[in-house]
């Protein structure tokens, strides 16, 4: 038999899509929402005492805790977005005979998305 | 239509007999406004250049074997237009993932091997003898599956399948959608036999959701979705069974 070549993969092979880019950073996000985590840990241990309260409040207004808020937000936001596109290919819901259309389906879920998202901001900001 | 217009194909090629590496070969051509790109080949192949290989047979986008990466992109070449392409060459290349062959002919071997592992064939609970006659099912039961059952095996999906390129004992993408097209046929109940092979760690598993099978499946089967609906069927059968209180994933017996 004569050689076949083949072709591995290179390292760089996520930039070479944009799909394949996106999906990187869908699986980037984990790392945001584990950074973000490790900050509530942190709220928890520093509710034991004023002093370390006051350490973790100022944190969390400094420029650096903000800009990281922002881009965890935008990053979780980006994961909610993939999350909510996923779900109706999971969800295979049939009315009769056809099926229920997954854009349905997702629109819906983005709409309970908004609605808990005002409601919680009603109650934050009241 | 006669309108013709110029383009200038860059091909793959590989000639084993005769050189040790692969080389891009240019052919400039001529093209109607209604060929496509294997069209082209065919064309280069009568009057050009007889040594360039490429599998092809039906034209018309039902065999599955004419499929190429055509600018980088997974592609059957019988229903890509020449004339979608702007860019000054288009590159030719075969199906990324598998071996090469020769020019375009990639080595299947392996989507062959682990296409029977998913026993894509009813497993009825008991055989009828064949006097009483054909297993009935209602449009909403065919409804079902029918979309999974849409694969010519073009294995378009794994040139696609990054997670298939970067580690090939992955079952893979139509392979898996299979394996969920006959278990959601009523006239089956072969799921848990299909289970060793779905649920093994280079099956679903394996499967990180990049989702590009789907986006260049020419028949819109949806592996992408099949794997899904298999990971939550397998961790709802899983989370139902006693073993679950008493053993992580993978305790299977």
């Amino acid at each position: 038999m004569t050689p076949e070549i083949n072709r591995p993969l290179p390292r760089s092979w996520w930039l070479r899509k944009p799909a394949y880019f996106k999906f990187m950073i869908r699986e980037m996000t984990s790392v945001a929402v584990l950074a973000y985590s490790l900050l509530i840990i942190w709220a928890l241990w520093a509710a034991a005492d004023a002093q370390s309260f006051s350490t973790f409040y100022d944190f969390l207004r400094s420029p650096l805790s903000i800009g990281l808020h922002a881009v965890v937000f935008g990053l979780a936001f980006y994961h909610t977005i993939t999350w909510i596109a996923l779900t109706p290919k999971v969800m295979v819901e049939w009315r009769g005979d056809e099926r229920v259309d997954p854009d349905l389906i997702a629109w819906n879920i983005w709409l309970v998305f908004v609605l808990v998202t005002v409601i919680v901001l009603v109650l934050v900001l009241a | 239509m006669d309108v013709t217009e110029r383009a200038v194909l860059e091909v793959y090629r590989y000639l084993p007999d005769q050189e040790s590496e692969p080389r891009l070969q240019n052919y400039e051509i001529t093209y109607r406004d209604d060929w496509v790109v294997l069209d082209a080949l065919n064309h280069i192949k009568a009057e050009i250049d007889p040594t360039l290989s490429f599998r092809w047979s039906c034209r018309m986008g039902v065999c599955g074997s004419c499929g190429m990466m055509v600018n980088g992109e997974p592609k059957l070449t019988c229903e890509t237009f020449v004339r979608d392409y702007t860019t000054e060459t288009i590159t030719i290349e075969p199906l990324a993932h598998f071996p090469v062959v020769r020019d375009l002919v990639i080595n299947m071997e392996d989507f062959m091997e682990k296409l029977p592992t998913v026993s894509p064939w009813l497993i009825p609970d008991e055989d009828k003898p064949l006097e009483e006659g054909e297993y009935l099912q209602t449009p909403a039961q065919v409804a079902q599956y029918q979309q999974f059952s849409m694969c010519i095996n073009c294995m378009l999906c794994y040139s696609a399948c990054p997670v298939y390129g970067l580690d090939s004992a992955f079952t893979g993408p139509a392979a898996l959608a299979l394996a969920e097209r006959y278990n959601l046929d009523s006239r089956d109940n072969g799921s848990k036999e299909r289970a060793n092979v779905v649920t093994a760690h280079e099956g679903i598993w394996e499967c990180t959701y990049v989702g590009e099978c789907t986006e260049v499946c020419p028949k819109g089967v949806d592996p992408a979705g099949a794997i899904q609906m298999l990971k939550l069927s397998s961790a709802r059968d899983w989370a139902m069974s006693p073993l679950s209180l008493v053993m992580p994933r993978g305790g299977r017996s």
